[in-house]
C-alpha cells in the first residue's frame, strides 16, 4: 500500500516567500512528486491555523506521512511532530525541510531557490515515507543528584535541592569546600568580605541532612543515563579519621614540618604537613601531604599521632571507593589561572615585585600570608605606587581571544583596597573599561573619584632597567596612552597582573569523563547560549559557574540556582522520556565479528559471547549511528536514520539530476556498496 | 551571454549538532552562498557510510561533502575521528576509481561558524565546478577502467595485508 504524503509550504511571513515561489514549490509536489495527496502553501505552518491545517489532512484526507517545509527542524520539528500526534499520527512520520535557513535567506537569486527548495522537499517526501513509527522509552529518574565541584556554584546548586528536600551528594577535589571564593578578599562592587559571606553557606552545607559532602574525593567514572547514573567516587586517603577528629587542630600545632602552600596560598605562604586550607575549612578535618610528612619520608615523626586527643590519625587509612546511584549531574568545576609566566615582558617571576591578581587577593586578606598588609616581596615595605595590568592572557590573539570578564572590577576593586590601606597612587592600564553590571558602573565612577589614575592602553613590558634618576629602583610599565596618543613609561614599586580565567587544566579530560563537549578553549558547551545557558547535550548532566564561561560570583551563584532548577525540574516529573533515535542489531545477520564493540564511546554495545552475537543496550545508546555505518553486514540499523531512509534522501534531492541522466525512478532499498 | 555555465549539484551531510546549526547560523546571519548544495541531516559525521556518498556520486552528484564537528567537540566525543579515517580511505578509493580529491571534502564547522561553513561550501562550489561535471555511471560503461581500479584496490589491500617475515 502506498503512503499518503501530505506537503506543506510555510510562507514564513515574506521570510521564504520573498525568495522562493511558494505557491509553485506546492503545486509542483502535488503534481510530480508520487504519493503526495496533498499539497498546501500558508501563511504561518507554525501559528495554530497552519498546525489545525495538518491535524484536519490527516483526519480528513487519511494522510500518513507528512512533510513541512518551513524554518530548520531546530526550531519546529517538535511543534509539527505535536500536531502529527494531535491528530493520531506517530510523530516520527513528520519530517521538515530547512526552506528558510537553507534556502531563502542564503540564496540570492529567487529561481535557483525555488528549484533549489524543490529538490529539497523531494527529498523529504522520498525520505518521510520510510520512515518508522517510534515511541519514547521512560526511565524513571533517581532523586538524587551529584554535584561536582563545591565552589560557590556547587555550593548554591547544592543548597538548593538540599532544601527542596532531594539528596544530594556535593564532591570536591580540595580537601575544603569553598572553591576560589574562599580565597579572596572582599568582592565588588559591595566590598562586603568574601568570607563574610561565604562561609555561613559553607557551614550550612556542611550541617545539612540532606547533604553528604565528599571533599578530598573525585569521580573516577560515570556510567548509565539520564535518570540513573551510577557515580564512582575515589575518596584519597585524608590520613585523618573524619568521625573521630574534633578538628581542634593540636595536630596542625604540634607538626614540626613547614611547606609552602602553592594552592590556597598561591605560594605566599606556609603551612604544615598536616594541615586544612584555611581556619574556616568545612569540614575542619585536616589532611596529611604525604609528599612533605616526616612520617611518610623517614618512617619516624607521628607528632600528630601523639598529641591527638581522640585517636583520629590514621597512617594506614587507603583510598576508598564509593559507588552513588544519581538521577543527575551538575558540574560546577570552575577555572583556572592563566599562567602569567607565559608573558615574560611583564616579568613575572624575574621581578619580586610584580604580582599575579590572586596573590594580591590573597595579600589583603585578614587570614592571608601578610595578615592583611599590602606589601612588596620582602614582607615589610609599603607601596607608594601600583600599577594594574588588565587583560594579562585574555583579549589576545597570542594567548585567548576572549574577555575574562571580571578583571576590570577586580582592578577596581584593588585599586580601591591600595588606596584605602596604603594611601599609594594607583595606575590601571586598561583596554576597555568594562562594568556592565548592576551597581558596577556607579563603582568605576566612585574609583575615578577617588583618584585612582586610568591609561587607556595595552602594556608593552614592564622592566626594572631605569632611563632616568626618577626611575632607578622602581618596576617600570611601559604603555601606550592611546587617549593622549603617547608612549608612556611609569614608575611604580608594585605591579599587578589580571590574569586570564582559563578551562581547568583537565577540562576536556572531565568533559569526556560525563560525555559533555568543550568550545574550542575548553570551557564546557550548553545547550544553548542563550534560552538553554545550564544543560548540556547531554541529557542528565548539567553545567554551572564559570567552568562553563568565565563570569563574576552573582552570575555563578544564578546559574548554581538554574541547574537546580532544572534538576528539581526532572524530579518532581518522577519519568524521562529517552529518545528513540537509536541503533539495534538484527542477531541474524550479526556475524559477531566485533567490529562495532570499540567503535561506541558510551559502551552501548557489547558482545554477547554465548550467542556469539553483539548487542546494543538501548538505553546507553545516544544515537550517533557510527556503528550503523561500519558494520560490514549491514546487520546494525539505525532508527530514523537508517540506510534506506538515507539513500531515499540522496536521491530525493538529486531527482532533477538522475532522471535526466536516464536513470530510473530507483526504487528505496538497502544496497550493498562495500563500505 | 555565451555558453551556459555548467551549475555543478553538490550533495552535504550535515552533523546535527555543529555543522547543521551552523547552516542554521548561516541563515540567520543571511550569509549568501550559492544554491548548488544540497544538505542531508544525518545524527553525527561518524553515521555517514561511504556507501552515502558513491550513491550520491554515482546518482549524479558532482561532488560530496562531509560536515562534523571540530576534533575534539564531537556530540559523541570521538566519533568525528571516526569519519575522519574512513574519509581517508574513501577519498585513496575514489581516486582510484577516477573521481579528482577535490570532489569530496570533509569540513568541520562548529555550531558558531556559520561564515566558516558557508566560505567552504562556495570554495568546493568553485572547485567542482572548475573540474566540471563527473558523470560517473556514464563513465563506468564507458572503458574497462572501473575492472582496472578494482584489480589495482585488491592488489593494494593484499600487499598491506601481508605479514612481514
Amino acid at each position: 500500500m502506498s503512503e499518503k504524503v501530505g506537503v506543506y509550504i510555510c510562507h514564513c511571513g515574506s521570510n521564504i516567500a520573498g525568495v522562493v515561489d511558494v505557491e509553485e514549490v506546492a503545486k509542483w509536489a502535488g503534481e510530480n512528486i508520487e504519493n503526495v495527496t496533498v499539497s498546501r502553501d500558508y501563511k504561518f505552518m507554525c501559528s495554530s491555523l497552519g498546525q489545525a491545517l495538518i491535524e484536519d489532512d490527516i483526519k480528513n484526507e487519511g494522510l500518513t506521512r507528512v512533510v513541512v517545509g518551513a524554518c530548520s527542524p531546530h526550531l519546529h520539528e517538535k511543534t509539527f511532530r505535536r500536531a502529527c500526534s494531535n491528530a493520531g499520527l506517530n510523530p516520527y512520520l513528520c519530517q521538515m525541510a530547512s526552506l528558510r535557513e537553507q534556502v531563502s535567506w542564503v540564496v540570492e537569486d529567487k529561481q535557483a531557490a525555488t528549484a533549489k527548495a524543490k529538490a529539497m522537499i523531494s527529498g523529504a517526501v522520498r525520505r518521510v515515507q520510510l520512515q518508522e513509527e517510534l515511541e519514547p522509552t521512560e526511565v524513571p529518574v533517581n532523586p538524587a543528584t551529584l554535584i561536582v565541584g563545591a565552589g560557590i556554584a556547587g555550593i548554591q546548586a547544592a543548597l538548593e535541592l538540599a532544601d527542596g528536600g532531594y539528596p544530594v551528594y556535593l564532591v570536591e577535589r580540595e580537601p575544603s569546600i569553598g572553591g576560589h571564593m574562599a580565597q579572596f578578599d572582599k568582592t565588588f562592587p559591595t566590598l562586603d568580605c568574601a568570607a563574610c559571606i561565604l562561609t555561613p553557606r559553607m557551614s550550612e552545607v556542611g550541617a545539612h541532612t540532606n547533604i553528604t559532602m565528599m571533599t578530598y574525593s573525585e569521580v573516577e567514572e560515570l556510567t548509565g543515563f539520564v535518570g540513573s547514573f551510577h557515580a564512582r567516587i575515589k575518596k584519597k586517603a585524608r590520613f585523618v579519621n573524619e568521625e573521630a577528629c574534633t578538628g581542634c587542630g593540636i595536630c596542625i600545632e604540634k607538626c614540626p614540618k613547614k611547606v609552602i602552600d602553592d594552592v590556597f596560598e598561591v605560594g605566599m605562604g606556609m603551612r604544615k604537613s598536616i594541615y586544612r586550607s584555611f581556619p574556616q575549612a568545612v569540614p575542619n578535618t585536616p589532611v596529611i601531604d604525604t609528599e612533605s610528612c616526616i612520617y611518610f619520608e623517614r618512617g619516624k615523626c607521628k607528632a600528630c599521632e601523639l598529641f591527638c586527643p581522640t585517636n583520629a590519625i590514621d597512617f594506614e587509612q587507603k583510598d576508598t571507593y564509593l559507588d552513588l546511584d544519581v538521577g543527575n549531574v551538575i558540574l560546577a568545576t570552575g577555572y583556572d589561572l592563566f599562567d602569567v609566566k607565559k608573558m615574560p615582558q611583564y616579568g613575572y617571576g624575574r621581578l619580586a615585585n610584580v604580582f599575579t591578581s590572586l596573590e594580591f587577593e590573597r595579600m589583603c586578606n585578614a587570614s592571608g600570608p601578610t595578615d592583611g598588609k599590602i606589601v612588596l616581596r620582602d614582607g615589610v615595605t609599603e607601596p607608594e605606587s601600583v600599577a594594574i595590568v588588565h587583560c594579562v592572557g585574555s583579549r589576545d590573539e597570542n594567548h585567548n581571544k576572549y574577555c575574562s570578564s571580571i578583571c576590570c572590577m577586580s582592578a577596581l576593586k584593588f585599586g580601591h583596597l591600595v588606596m584605602e590601606k596604603t594611601g599609594a597612587e594607583v595606575h590601571s592600564c586598561y583596554i576597555d573599561m568594562r562594568t556592565n553590571q548592576k551597581g558596577y558602573e556607579e563603582f568605576y565612577q566612585r574609583l575615578l573619584g577617588e583618584g585612582m589614575h586610568f591609561i587607556r592602553g595595552k602594556v608593552a613590558d614592564v622592566t626594572d632597567a631605569a632611563r632616568i634618576k626618577e626611575e632607578e629602583g622602581k618596576l617600570i610599565v611601559q604603555v601606550e596612552d592611546t587617549l593622549l596618543g603617547k608612549q608612556r613609561r611609569i614608575p611604580v614599586d608594585m605591579v599587578i597582573l589580571m590574569a586570564a580565567l582559563e578551562p581547568r587544566y583537565d577540562a576536556r579530560d572531565v568533559g569526556l569523563k560525563f560525555g559533555i563537549s568543550c568550545s574550542m578553549e575548553g570551557w564546557f558547551t550548553e545547550r544553548h547560549p542563550k534560552l538553554d545557558p545550564v544543560a548540556t547535550m547531554t541529557d542528565g548532566i548539567f553545567i554551572a559557574g564559570a567552568a562553563q564561561g568565565p563570569k563574576d560570583i552573582p552570575a555563578t551563584v544564578v546559574q548554581g540556582a538554574a541547574a537546580s532548577a532544572r534538576v528539581q525540574g526532572m524530579i518532581s516529573s518522577g519519568m524521562v522520556k529517552i529518545e528513540p533515535v537509536v541503533a539495534t542489531i538484527d542477531e541474524e545477520r550479526c556475524s559477531g565479528c566485533r567490529i562495532c564493540n570499540n567503535l561506541c564511546p558510551f559502551n552501548a554495545i557489547e558482545f554477547l559471547a554465548e550467542k556469539e552475537v553483539s548487542f546494543i543496550n538501548t538505553v546507553l545508546c545516544k544515537g550517533c549511528g557510527t556503528c550503523v555505518a561500519a558494520c560490514p553486514a549491514q546487520a546494525i540499523s539505525g532508527a530514523h536514520y537508517s540506510n534506506a531512509q538515507i539513500f531515499a534522501e540522496i536521491e530525493g534531492l538529486l531527482y532533477d539530476v538522475y532522471s535526466s541522466n536516464g536513470h530510473k525512478t530507483a526504487q528505496p532499498e538497502i544496497e550493498s556498496v562495500p563500505a | 551571454m555565451t555558453e551556459e555555465q555548467f551549475e555543478p549539484k553538490i550533495v552535504a551531510f550535515l552533523c546535527n549538532w555543529c555543522s547543521y546549526r551552523a547552516a542554521d547560523l548561516a541563515g540567520t546571519a543571511r550569509i549568501k552562498y550559492q544554491p548548488n548544495v544540497r544538505m542531508i541531516r544525518v545524527m553525527c559525521s561518524g553515521r555517514v557510510d561511504p556507501a552515502f556518498v558513491l550513491k550520491a556520486l554515482a546518482l549524479g552528484a558532482d561532488g560530496v561533502m562531509i560536515a562534523g564537528c571540530h576534533p575534539g567537540e564531537c556530540h559523541y566525543m570521538v566519533q568525528n575521528y571516526k569519519a575522519m579515517r574512513r574519509f581517508a580511505m574513501l577519498k585513496h578509493t575514489l581516486d582510484k576509481f577516477g573521481v579528482e580529491n577535490d570532489r569530496v571534502r570533509l569540513q568541520w564547522a562548529s555550531a558558531a561558524e556559520g561564515l566558516q561553513l558557508a566560505t567552504a561550501i562556495n570554495e568546493m562550489i568553485d572547485q567542482v565546478r572548475e573540474l566540471g561535471p563527473l558523470n560517473w555511471s556514464a563513465r563506468w560503461s564507458e572503458n574497462g577502467q572501473i575492472e582496472a581500479a578494482i584489480q589495482s584496490l585488491i592488489v593494494e589491500h593484499a600487499e598491506a595485508m601481508e605479514v612481514p617475515a
